[in-house]
C-alpha cells in the first residue's frame, strides 16, 4: 500500500532532494506502524519528537492504513 | 538601588527619583504594571495627558545571565483599553539596566505639537527638539541618530505610524547592526509615544553587562547552570538557531491550526514555501549578508533571529519571525517570501505592528479592498497609504476589529479588539483560552499553550479537545508574567519547562542580583501578583467577565480541515483567575 511521509527540519537530512512541500511516498506492506515507516525510511527514532498523522498527533506505535499522510518533526519550538 | 528617569513632557522636564521601596524587587513587565497601574488613572484616554508610558528592562538585565536583555514597554493601550506590556530585544535595555535606570516614566503631553528626542547619557538627560525628524522611517531615523550621535547607542523610536496615533502603531528598538526591527509591537503603545510627541528615546553608552550584583561568585554559578540548559535542550540549541520561529508554519500548518485567509481555514497549500526551512535555503543560496543563528543583543545564546537577503544577498529585513511572516503571508494568502520579507521591512520602517498590520490585511482582503495573495497591493498599501496617512492607511491603522466594523463582516478574529497570532483557537484550544482571558486582549506570548498543544513540550494536552486547556494556560499565563518580569527572552522557557534545574537556576541569579532568599514557589505568587494588578487595573477601566471571549464566529464556522468550533465553556473560562 503507499502512504506519505514528511520530513521538517532537521529531519530532512534523511531525504535530502525532497522538495520542500512534498512528502515522500512509500510503498510498504501492511501492518505498518509509524516507526516501521521511520525505519523504512532511514531516519533514527530518537531524533523525531513531533509525530503527526493526517494532521493528528499520533506516536510511534499508530498503525497505518493505505493512503495516510504522516509528518515527522524533531524538537521544535518558537513564538 | 537604582533609579527612576520621569520625563514630564507638558513641562519638558527630565528628572531622576530613587526607587521606591515597593518597586526594589520589580522589574519589566511587573514594573511596568505597576507603575501604569499606580499612576494612570483607569478611565484616561490612551492617547491623552493623563497615560503613561514606561520602559523598564527586566530584573536580570544588565547583567550576563544568558538572553537577559528584555525592554518592557506599558501604558494604557489605544488598541485594546486594557493595560498593556509588549516586550522586546534589541541592545537598549542592557544599556539603561547598566545605567543603574530601573524605568522611564514618560507622561504629560506638549502644549503644541512639536516631536522632541529624549537623550539619555552616562551623565544625565535631556529633552532635545526633533522636529527634523517629523513624518522619517526608523530605518533613516536610526541610521541619522547614530550618525549624530554615536554608533552603538541605543534607541527606542517611532515611525510616521506612531506620529499619527495609529492604533496599531509598535516600538522599535535597534539590534547591534543598528537595524530598528526589534519591536515592542502590540496594543498600539507607537500611538502613546506619539501622543506625547516622543519621537525617541536614545540610550548612549557602551556599557552593557555592569548592572550591580551583591554576590558575584552564586550568581556566576548560577548563570552556568542556565547557560548549560539552554545548551542542551535540543529546541534552544538546534532548531532556533538553525531554522529560526519560522520552523513553526509547517508544524502548525500540519497540525491544522495555522490560521489562513482571514481565519477561514487552518491549512495553507502556500506553507513550505514561506517556512523556517524556506528560509534557511534561501540564506544558503543567496549567501551575502544573509544568516540564520543572529542574535538579537549580546548574550544570546540562543539566536532565534535571522537576517533574510534580497536576491542580490542585500539585507531585505532582520528579523523575519514565525509570527510576523504568519500574519503578512499565509493570513492574507500570500507565499511569496520576498513580499512577506518586503512587508515585513516596511511594518518595521512605517512603525507598525506587523501581527495587527498582517490581521488587518486580511480583515481588508476579506471585505474586497484588496486580493487575497495580491501581495504588491499589499506593499503599495502600507508604503504609500499607510506611510502618508491616507484615509485607507487610517483605515489600516486602526486594527483589525476597527477594519471589520467598518465593513460590516463577522470573521474578524479580536479579542478586546486585539487580531489574533498565528494560532486558530479552534484547533489549538488553549491558546483560545490565552486569547480570550489575557489581560492585554488575543496575545500569544502571555500564556504560550502551543507548547503543550502542539510541540510537547511541558507535556502534552490534546489541541482539539477543550479538557485541560484551562488549567494549561492559567499555569502558563502565571508563570510567564514572571519571566516577562525578569528579563529573560521568553525562548528560555522551553527549556525551564523541560529541564529540573533550570528554573531554580533563574532564582538563584535574582537571589544573587539581589540578596534575596526567594524560591520557586515564590516565583509563581511573584506572577499571580503581577496578573491580579492587570486585572484589577482592566476592571476599573470597566472590563468584566464578558470581554474574556473569542469573537462568536470561532463557536458557529467550523474550521478545516479538522471541522471544530471552539467548545471550551464560558463558565471555565471564567475560572481561569480562580486564584
Ligand atoms: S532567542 Fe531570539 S528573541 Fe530571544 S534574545 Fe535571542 S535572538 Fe533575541
Amino acid at each position: 500500500m503507499q502512504v506519505e511521509l514528511q520530513l521538517f527540519a532537521t529531519l530532512r537530512k534523511y531525504a535530502p532532494d525532497q522538495p520542500l512541500d512534498k512528502g515522500l511516498v512509500m510503498n510498504v506492506e501492511p501492518p505498518l506502524t509509524v516507526s516501521i515507516l521511520l525505519e523504512k525510511a532511514g531516519v533514527p527514532l530518537d531524533k523525531v519528537k513531533i509525530i503527526m498523522v493526517n494532521n493528528r498527533h499520533a506516536g510511534f506505535d499508530q498503525e497505518l492504513a493505505a493512503g495516510d499522510r504522516v509528518a515527522a518533526f524533531p524538537p521544535v519550538a518558537g513564538g | 538601588m537604582g533609579k527612576i528617569l520621569r520625563v514630564n513632557m507638558t513641562e519638558l522636564t527630565a528628572k531622576y527619583e530613587d526607587v521606591p521601596e515597593k518597586y526594589a524587587l520589580l522589574g519589566g513587565r511587573a514594573l511596568t504594571s505597576a507603575l501604569v497601574a499606580d499612576e494612570v488613572p483607569p478611565d484616561a484616554h490612551p492617547l491623552g495627558e493623563n497615560n503613561k508610558i514606561v520602559f523598564a528592562p527586566g530584573l536580570l538585565t544588565g547583567t550576563n545571565a544568558p538572553c537577559s536583555g528584555r525592554l518592557s514597554v506599558g501604558a494604557k493601550s489605544p488598541l485594546t483599553g486594557t493595560i498593556k506590556e509588549s516586550n522586546a530585544g534589541g541592545i537598549t535595555a542592557q544599556k539603561l539596566a547598566s545605567l543603574g535606570i530601573k524605568a522611564v516614566v514618560v507622561e504629560g503631553r506638549p502644549p503644541e505639537d512639536g516631536l522632541h528626542l529624549l537623550v539619555i547619557n552616562e551623565d544625565g538627560a535631556e529633552l532635545v527638539p526633533a522636529g527634523k525628524f517629523a513624518g522619517m522611517g526608523c530605518y533613516a531615523l536610526t541610521r541619522g541618530l547614530w550618525q549624530e550621535y554615536g554608533a552603538n547607542s541605543g534607541i527606542i523610536s517611532i515611525g510616521p505610524a506612531g506620529e499619527m496615533r495609529m492604533a496599531l502603531a509598535g516600538v522599535s528598538t535597534n539590534d547591534r547592526e543598528g537595524d530598528p526591527g526589534r519591536y515592542a509591537g502590540r496594543g498600539g503603545l507607537g500611538a502613546v509615544m506619539g501622543a506625547k510627541g516622543l519621537k525617541a528615546v536614545l540610550v548612549r553608552t557602551d556599557k552593557t553587562f555592569d548592572a550591580p550584583v551583591k554576590d558575584p561568585e552564586k550568581f556566576a554559578e548560577a548563570v552556568r547552570k542556565l547557560t548549560k540548559a539552554l545548551a542542551e535542550h535540543p529546541v534552544t540549541n538546534q532548531a532556533l538557531p538553525a531554522y529560526g520561529t519560522a520552523v513553526l508554519i509547517n508544524i502548525l500548518n500540519e497540525a491544522g491550526g495555522l490560521p489562513t485567509r482571514n481565519f477561514s481555514s487552518g491549512r495553507f497549500e502556500g506553507a513550505a514555501k514561506v517556512s523556517g526551512e524556506a528560509m534557511a535555503e534561501a540564506v544558503a543560496q543567496r549567501g551575502g549578508k544573509g544568516r540564520t543563528g543572529h542574535a538579537c543583543h549580546p548574550g544570546c545564546v540562543i539566536r532565534c533571529s535571522n537576517i533574510i537577503p534580497d536576491a542580490k544577498g542585500e539585507v531585505l529585513c532582520t528579523p523575519v519571525e514565525y509570527e510576523s511572516t504568519w500574519a503578512l503571508g499565509p493570513n492574507c494568502g500570500i507565499d511569496n517570501l520576498d513580499h512577506i520579507a518586503m512587508l515585513n521591512r516596511l511594518c518595521n520602517d512605517v512603525g507598525l505592528d506587523t501581527i495587527e498590520t498582517g490581521v488587518t490585511l486580511g480583515v481588508l482582503m476579506e471585505a474586497g479592498v484588496l486580493a487575497f495573495g495580491d501581495g504588491e497591493a499589499a506593499i503599495n498599501l502600507l508604503d504609500r497609504e499607510a506611510r502618508n496617512g491616507t484615509p485607507l492607511g487610517r483605515i489600516l491603522g486602526g486594527g483589525s476589529a476597527l477594519a471589520g466594523k467598518l465593513f460590516g463582516l463577522t470573521r474578524v478574529p479580536t479579542v478586546k479588539d486585539q487580531g489574533m497570532p498565528a494560532y486558530d483557537p479552534r484547533a489549538v484550544k488553549g491558546m483560545g483560552v490565552t486569547y480570550a482571558t489575557s489581560t492585554m486582549g488575543a496575545d500569544h506570548t502571555i500564556g504560550y499553550s502551543v507548547t503543550a498543544n502542539i510541540l510537547k513540550v511541558g507535556g502534552f494536552v490534546d489541541p482539539l479537545q477543550a479538557e485541560g486547556q484551562v488549567d494549561l494556560s492559567r499555569n502558563l499565563q502565571v508563570a510567564t508574567a514572571a519571566v516577562d518580569a525578569s528579563g529573560l527572552c521568553l525562548f528560555t522557557a522551553f527549556a525551564l519547562l523541560d529541564i529540573d534545574y533550570a528554573l531554580p537556576s533563574v532564582v538563584d541569579m535574582i537571589n544573587a542580583q539581589y540578596g534575596t532568599s526567594l524560591t520557586v514557589d515564590d516565583v509563581f505568587n511573584y506572577g499571580k501578583e503581577i496578573l491580579k494588578t492587570e486585572r484589577a487595573f482592566n476592571a476599573a477601566a470597566g472590563f468584566t467577565a464578558a470581554h474574556d471571549r473569542l469573537p462568536e464566529f470561532m463557536k458557529l464556522e467550523k474550521l478545516p480541515p479538522h471541522q471544530v468550533t471552539f467548545d471550551v465553556p464560558n463558565e471555565e473560562l471564567d475560572t481561569v483567575f480562580n486564584f
